[in-house]
């Protein structure tokens, strides 16, 4: 780990906080915004849109994604391309039929 | 979490004690040699579940000689087989098949023991971890077995526990579920540890395109097992929920069991398991397969005396392969009403996925060409595997699209084909691994007379098994039918091959004990080898047989690619990865 | 015997075995959950009515676990930062507070639990309870299996500190890998089923 250095942790600390403030606002946004009571299909964007903003701070910061070279991050990027097919496709047909 | 420790490993075999040595090893080859017992034994089992099914289906409800006796009153009173009897014979023959027999074989067994050292490393990155998935997959195996002692004895949906009737099942389906759990909690660990030994402990000048095509067979298969079997898990969960806390993730609203509307709260969705199992259940098959052509690659490039024709389409493909097999899932679905725009995707990337299986099996034919070909008895099973694979894929096309597939679905056309894949195709690359890989394990050389028998006599019996499948399909009959279509007037005139492929399988069995017999006795009896008797190019083969305790006694170095065979100009016919010159 | 890379990075793919080892076993969780949410989605977009999470579920509740859980994340990775910038007590303190919030969010999931069952709510009770119980009885699963490694790490596991920094500084960040991911899968379990 070339990034554990004394030094570098004290930068990595600060961003640390940063970031702990951004979930606390984020959460305090997605649920004042569910507390408005929008229609499904915005409620939905909205959330999901918050949510994965939120995911992506964790999996940035907290889990080091940044700093991590190319072997982890394409192992990422196909376990999502999997994931959304498991997610999306059984349900497709209900989605183009509009229900 | 997922960390070795290698502390107390390096003290050398001497001091370990007969437990540490034997049953609770850490040491990949030990483990290896664990899991091909294992594996072979649960194969022996369910061939042996098979060929009580397949006197039920020869002379329907006639009593079982000799071991109908000791079947129990609750399964086959008389000695005659009751329908439900048949079931969990049916269900569990499939499971074990694949979930205890040729996956552990090919994975656990030939991957364990081959693959680090095919890559020079010292052994698993895991090894705490490796001794886990072994005992794990054991527990597994012991509950599957042991649920046929259970009231209503074992599970009986079929392999692929489809719902509503397996929520409904008898409390052996719970057994399959939890031993499921077991299994696969035992290819995650495995699988981890795979992928981290090859990506992480090849031996300098081992780079990825240098690797052995049974390494990257063997990289794939654990990415499939990683991320395929997961969604299995959680509808396992499902299910588990379903038959213990009463939930209905599967069970529709008004269901109707034997007249009466089942108390649920309803609102689920039996098509909801198919394609959580089918996620799993597609990439499964390839599972199955993939080890099997790796196996069968090295053997024909060590026995042809010449490189792969390829290598790189041999392993481009392979990773397209892989890719695409997580995205063809539905193609077992097409009876459930699919709609024609999920039909026809799934339909496109079924025949895509045909093309990268057609470069493979071209790859091994074409290497075939001009080679100065050994007919020894790995190769025998290598060679085999070729038509034979060709005939289970060929036959897989039609089921591939929804019109052919709507007939053929669930008829006996359907177990044919992916017989022709599993056992003349799968399990006669293991027999191959079996018989190219003893002498490395051991020390010793399998008897060619007693495997060559056991070839022919494989051979021919199996096709006498499976082709007459594709007849009987094709004329209608249904599989999982309890008197072989005895019932059904479409079925008559096909009805003798029912008794011609019995006594095939029953002389299956007999033409396996010149391989029992061979495999036991060589091991105390066949003939010494030294460190490369098949004068092979790859690392396993760079050090004694069997290998001592970490591999390699000095550390190794690889400077070319994996078959440099009958390289002009080189004073032998092969050049080891190792050799310098 | 020694296995290359346990502690120290293999320089062309950047990693050491353990931390590649957790991200495959994180990946085989995605699709784990991603089954699961794959079941919600299917079931949901399936029937014929289906509550909004608020009107049975307890938000305020939630909100607060929310708020536990990535305080929990911010601990256990300034429990690892603590490490990597050798100070020990710190790290001690830290991820003793990770196992502390982590105990609150138990006691939290469990109250909410007993309030629903009070209400005679069950898993059988419909689709969506079903699933509500489902995904967050695997998430607490989840959140257990997290603190007992944490425990380990304090107690006894923290011995390898004398011995090996270099090492026990990667299981601790090994273990802050999981930890986060769970805390990402609450980040959107949180929304999927209460606010929607
Ligand atoms: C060579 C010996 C084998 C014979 C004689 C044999 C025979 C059969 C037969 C006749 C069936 C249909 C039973 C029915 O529909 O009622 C069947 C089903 C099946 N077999 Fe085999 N088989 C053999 C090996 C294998 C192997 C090696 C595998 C897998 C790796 C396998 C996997 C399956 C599966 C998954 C099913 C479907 C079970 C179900 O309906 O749920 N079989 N087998
Ligand atoms: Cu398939």
């Amino acid at each position: 780990m070339s990034d554990s250095h004394p030094v570098d942790v004290r930068t990595h600390v600060k961003a640390y906080i940063i970031v702990f403030a951004a979930l606390l606002g984020l959460t305090a946004l997605t649920v004042s915004v569910a507390m408005l009571h929008l229609s499904t299909g915005e409620a939905v964007i909205i959330a999901l849109f918050i949510a994965s903003i939120k995911g992506s701070l964790v999996a940035c910061f907290f889990m080091h994604l940044l700093s991590e070279k190319r072997l982890i991050p394409i192992l990422l990027a196909f376990t999502v391309f999997f994931f959304f097919a498991l997610l999306l496709l059984p349900t497709a047909e209900v989605f183009s039929r509009g229900g | 979490m997922t960390q070795s420790t290698s502390v107390e490993h390096g003290s050398g075999h001497e001091s370990q004690g007969f437990w540490r040595t034997y049953l609770f090893s850490q040491d990949h080859k030990t483990i290896g040699i664990q899991y091909a017992i294992t594996s072979l034994l649960f194969l022996l089992f369910g061939f042996t579940l098979m060929m009580i099914m397949r006197w039920q289906l020869a002379y329907p409800g006639q009593p079982i000689p000799l071991i109908g006796k000791f079947l129990g009153e609750a399964n086959a009173p008389d000695g005659i087989m009751l329908p439900e009897f048949y079931n969990q014979l049916g269900a569990m023959h499939g499971t074990i098949m694949i979930f205890l027999g040729v996956v552990p074989l090919g994975v656990g067994a030939f991957g364990n023991f081959v693959m680090p050292l095919q890559i020079g490393a010292p052994d698993m990155a895991f090894p705490k971890l490796n001794m886990m998935s072994y005992w794990v997959y054991f527990a597994g195996g012991v509950t599957m077995l042991g649920s046929f002692l259970l009231p209503g004895g074992a599970a009986n949906s079929g392999w692929t526990s489809y719902p509503p009737l397996s929520d409904i099942a008898t409390i052996g389906q719970t057994a399959w579920l939890i031993g499921m759990f077991f299994l696969i909690t035992s290819s995650l660990l495995g699988s981890i540890n795979f992928i981290v030994t090859i990506v992480q402990l090849r031996a300098p000048g081992m780079t990825f395109m240098r690797l052995p095509f049974f390494v990257w067979a063997q990289l794939v298969t654990s990415f499939l097992l990683l991320l395929a079997f997961p969604p299995l898990e959680a509808a396992a969960c499902l299910q588990l929920m379903d038959r213990l806390a009463g939930t209905s993730f599967f069970l529709p609203s008004g269901l109707v069991v034997s007249g009466q509307v089942v108390q649920a709260s309803g609102g689920g969705s039996p098509l909801l398991w198919q394609h959580l199992f089918w996620f799993l259940a597609h990439p499964e098959v390839y599972v199955l397969i993939l080890p099997a052509m790796g196996i069968v690659a090295e053997i024909i490039a060590n026995n042809t005396r010449k490189p792969l024709w390829s290598y790189r389409s041999l392993v481009y493909s392979t990773l397209f392969l892989g890719f695409m097999s997580f995205i063809v899932w539905a193609h077992h679905m097409y009876i459930t009403g699919m709609g024609t725009t999920l039909g026809t995707f799934f339909q496109v990337t079924t025949m895509i996925i045909s093309i990268p299986s057609v470069v493979i099996l071209a790859v091994l034919i074409v290497s075939l060409w001009g080679g100065s070909i050994r007919f020894t008895t790995p190769m025998m099973f290598a060679c085999a595997f070729l038509p034979m694979f060709g005939i289970g894929g060929l036959t897989g096309l039609p089921l591939g699209l929804a019109p052919t597939d709507i007939p053929l679905h669930d008829t006996y056309y359907v177990i044919g084909h992916f017989h022709y894949i599993v056992a003349p195709g799968s399990i006669f690359a293991l027999f191959a691994g079996v018989y190219y890989w003893f002498p490395k394990a051991t020390g010793r050389r399998m008897n060619d007379t007693l495997g060559k028998i056991h070839f022919w006599g494989s051979l021919i019996c199996i096709n006498t098994i499976f082709m007459p499948m594709f007849i009987q399909g094709l004329a209608g009959v249904s599989r999982r039918l309890y008197d072989g279509g005895a019932q059904y007037a479409h079925a008559q005139g096909v009805l003798s091959l029912n008794l011609v492929m019995s006594v095939a399988a029953w002389s299956l069995a007999i033409f396996q004990i010149p391989f029992i017999i061979n495999f036991f006795v060589s091991i105390r009896k066949g003939k010494k080898v030294g460190d490369n008797p098949w004068d092979a190019t790859t690392l396993e083969w760079a050090t004694s047989s069997p290998p001592p305790h970490g591999n390699f006694i000095r550390p190794v170095e690889v400077y070319r690619g994996p078959h440099e065979y009958s390289v002009p100009g080189a004073a032998r016919d092969f050049l080891p990865q190792n050799d310098p010159a | 015997m020694n296995i290359p890379y346990t502690s120290e990075v293999r320089p062309d793919t950047g990693v050491y075995n353990a931390k590649l080892g957790i991200w495959l076993f994180l990946a085989s969780e995605v699709m784990l959950f991603g089954g699961l949410f794959s079941a919600y989605i299917f079931l949901r977009t399936g029937a014929a009515t289906w509550p909004h999470g608020w009107e049975i579920l307890n938000i305020p509740l939630a909100t607060t676990n929310t708020v536990v859980l990535i305080s929990s994340s911010v601990t256990m990775v300034m429990a690892w930062a603590s490490l990597a910038g050798g100070n020990f007590a710190r790290f001690r303190r830290f991820l003793g507070t990770t196992v502390a919030l982590g105990v609150a969010f138990l006691a939290i999931k469990g109250m909410e639990y007993g309030m629903k069952f009070e209400h005679g709510l069950f898993p059988a009770t419909n689709t969506f309870l079903a699933i509500y119980f489902t995904l967050t009885g695997l998430h607490g699963l989840h959140v257990i299996g997290g603190m007992i490694v944490n425990v380990y790490l304090l107690g006894p596991g923290s011995k390898m500190w004398r011995k090996d920094p270099q090492r026990f500084t990667n299981r601790v960040e090994v273990a802050g890998l999981y930890w986060h991911f769970v805390d990402l899968v609450w980040i959107f379990l949180f929304p999927v089923l209460y606010l929607l």
